[in-house]
């Protein structure tokens, strides 16, 4: 049996520019498994949402210049689409695609996930690129969407020792 | 949550100088006098600033009408981190259902 990583262990979020998002993550699985999980809409379908959100329309058209289209609903039937399409296609290891939320043109995004296999597990590193820092920071305003604002780097560690305390603030230092 | 409150703070927080100014206010209460003194800015153009953190909600003024000193309030920027926290378990939550289905595609194909 394949060993498997601890439940959501290794999840890895960053901003390592003003303009992008990464996020990685190691599954136990093969690179070729691990790629069909993210461009066949019979298996997206299974895993892709969480919180009570979960794919309604999941429609790839899978090679260069192919469109692709999701829309997922959410607790109270509420719906968000987003799509785009695909700009390079090179199976199992690397793609490219545009990323539109519906209504929100000028916050297209470029999406690079790149699939890396070693000793049976895959490397999942996804790259969300934003036209502007201000539309990346932008993303932050939807539960849905992606987002991390460097303001937010900068506020994590400024708040951590001042905020995260359940008591009033009170002006002072703990 | 409510979205505009968050739009309202991260707007907020777009700026160096409001969130210099906050980084200030952590360290206590503050009159505008003082919060202009750091930065080279006259003190309307900080009350503007101010001005902009109220309405976010993120700082509040005191009632001592020669001073209004200015405090930090903490309850939008712990919602803007416990959103951070949610986009990060959203994520988590949405990969461990795909640990789940890879290992049922294992089984299947006798891997």
């Amino acid at each position: 049996m394949t060993a498997r990583p601890p439940p959501g262990a290794g999840l890895v979020v960053a901003a390592p520019s003003d303009t992008e998002i990464v996020l990685a993550r190691t599954f136990a699985a093969s690179r070729r498994t691990v790629f069909d999980a993210f461009t066949r809409p019979d298996l997206l379908r299974q895993w892709h949402g969480a919180r009570g959100w979960h794919l309604v329309v999941c429609e790839i058209d899978l090679r260069p210049g192919g469109a692709w289209r999701f829309v997922s609903r959410g607790p109270g039937g509420a719906e968000l689409g987003h799509g785009g399409a695909y700009i390079e296609v090179d199976a199992p290891a690397r793609l490219v695609q545009s990323e539109i939320y519906d209504g929100w043109d000028e916050g297209e995004a470029r999406v690079t996930t790149v699939f890396d296999e070693r000793d049976g597990r895959t490397a999942v590193t996804t790259t969300v690129r934003y036209p502007t820092r201000e539309i990346r920071d932008g993303m932050l305003r939807s539960p849905m969407r992606r987002g991390l604002g460097e303001a937010f780097d900068r506020l994590d560690s400024l708040l951590h020792h001042h905020v995260r305390s359940t008591a009033p603030w009170k002006g002072h230092r703990p | 949550m409510d979205t505009s409150t968050l739009d309202a703070t991260f707007a907020a927080l777009a700026d160096p100088t409001r969130r210099a100014i906050l980084a200030r206010l952590t360290e206590g209460e503050a009159t505008v006098g003082e919060l202009a003194a750091p930065f080279a800015m006259s003190q309307p153009g900080v009350s503007k600033h101010l001005r902009v953190l109220e309405r976010a909600g993120l700082v509040s003024r005191g009632r001592d009408a020669q001073r209004r000193p200015c405090r930090l309030e903490a309850r939008p920027l712990r919602d803007a981190l416990d959103w951070l926290a949610d986009f990060r378990e959203y994520w988590e939550e949405s990969y461990r259902r795909l640990d789940d289905l890879l290992a049922r595609l294992d089984e299947r194909d006798g891997s």
